[in-house]
């Protein structure tokens, strides 16, 4: 199963993986970051089809796409 | 067992980048990582930082940098190329230094066709200084010092620098991408992945064109900035190989 994993130390929040996320699995987390923001988080994983465009598209390189 | 499919490329550092949420800058560093990685030239890669909001651009290259006089990445990279030419060389630069301050330098190392690989972020604007009009900046965009846009009557005419530099003999490759969809996004590394290549294989002066969102000094949230790349920026500065004299 592919999934991914965002380090909210990095993200800025800037939703780029989210709006482009062909699954539409990602989504905004409720809490804040030690950085002030409310990094992106994969509120579906079992959704996830591995594609890295959420990767492709992170301007703070704060995604890993793994398969379990 | 786990395992990755994407990850950080090692020829990054671990240091967070400073760039605004959205900043194409980021983008362009995770794509000339993964090249650099990929090409495995990333323990003889010798980066050029700018001045301009890519000025701590050598914390984030795991390679070795230095950072430049404005302008000047051009005249620093043929120095160290010159000097080491096992070394692979590149320089960053903005827009404002490299099409404005940098305009000699640019080009006179394609005029030289030194061997050296440019990177080009294309923002239309001087980002870190807070938004005054670059020669890119588009007719009618505003900027601080443009701040009924840019006038052709007062400022002249954007400058496209792949096509301007295509004329000079001593330029070898010459694209432009941009990074506001995944599939422009791969484009530009396969662009990236040519002009580092060029330098390897001693075919020349190579430089690759990034128009790159700045949603900061556009003064638009991050969707908005992707809408004036596609609708404006692209219009005025066509996506493409402009040159490619390896090929033949
Ligand atoms: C010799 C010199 N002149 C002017 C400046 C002021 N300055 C700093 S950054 C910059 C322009 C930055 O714009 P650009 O190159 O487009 O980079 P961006 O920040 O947009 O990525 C200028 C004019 C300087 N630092 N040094
Ligand atoms: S693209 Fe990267 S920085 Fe932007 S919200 Fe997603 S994980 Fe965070
Ligand atoms: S890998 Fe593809 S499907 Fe999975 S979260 Fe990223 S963009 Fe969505
Ligand atoms: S001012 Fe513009 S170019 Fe500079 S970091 Fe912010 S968004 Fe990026
Ligand atoms: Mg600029």
């Amino acid at each position: 199963m592919p999934r991914i994993e965002v380090d909210a130390n990095r993200c800025k929040a800037c939703y780029l993986c989210v709006n482009v996320c062909p699954k539409q699995c990602l989504g905004k987390s409720k809490t804040i970051s030690k950085k002030g923001y409310f990094p992106a988080e994969q509120e579906r994983p079992q959704d996830c089809i591995g594609c890295k465009m959420c990767y492709v598209m992170c301007p703070d390189v704060a995604i890993t796409v793994l398969k379990d | 067992m786990t395992t990755i499919l994407a990850k950080k490329p090692n020829a990054l550092t671990n240091v967070p980048m400073h760039y605004c949420p959205g900043c194409g800058h980021g983008i362009v560093h995770r794509l000339i990582g993964e090249t650099l990685e990929e090409l495995h030239i990333d323990d003889r890669a010798i980066g050029v930082a700018p001045v301009g909001c890519a000025v701590f651009a050598d914390s984030y290259f795991a390679c070795d940098c230095v950072q430049g006089a404005h302008g000047r990445g051009p005249a620093i990279a043929t120095g160290i190329k010159r000097s080491k030419p096992q070394a692979i060389v590149f320089s960053y630069q903005g827009d404002g230094d490299l099409a404005s301050i940098g305009m000699a330098e640019i080009v006179h190392a394609a005029v030289r066709n030194e061997n050296i690989t440019v990177i080009f972020i294309n923002n239309a604007i001087y980002g870190m200084t807070g938004g005054q009009m670059a020669p890119t900046t588009l007719v009618g965009q505003v900027a601080t010092t443009a701040p009924k846009g840019r006038d052709p009557k007062l400022q002249g005419w954007p400058i496209n620098m792949c096509e301007m530099l295509s004329q000079i003999t001593g330029s070898k490759f010459l694209a432009r991408g941009a990074v506001d969809t995944p599939q422009n996004v791969l484009k530009t590394k396969q662009y990236l992945k040519k002009a580092f290549e060029n330098q390897v294989n001693n075919i020349g002066f190579s430089m690759v064109e990034v128009i790159s969102q700045c949603p900061t000094n556009w003064h638009a949230d991050v969707q908005q900035a992707l809408e004036f790349v596609r609708t404006k920026m692209i219009p005025q500065y066509p996506l493409g190989v402009f040159k490619d004299e390896g090929a033949k």
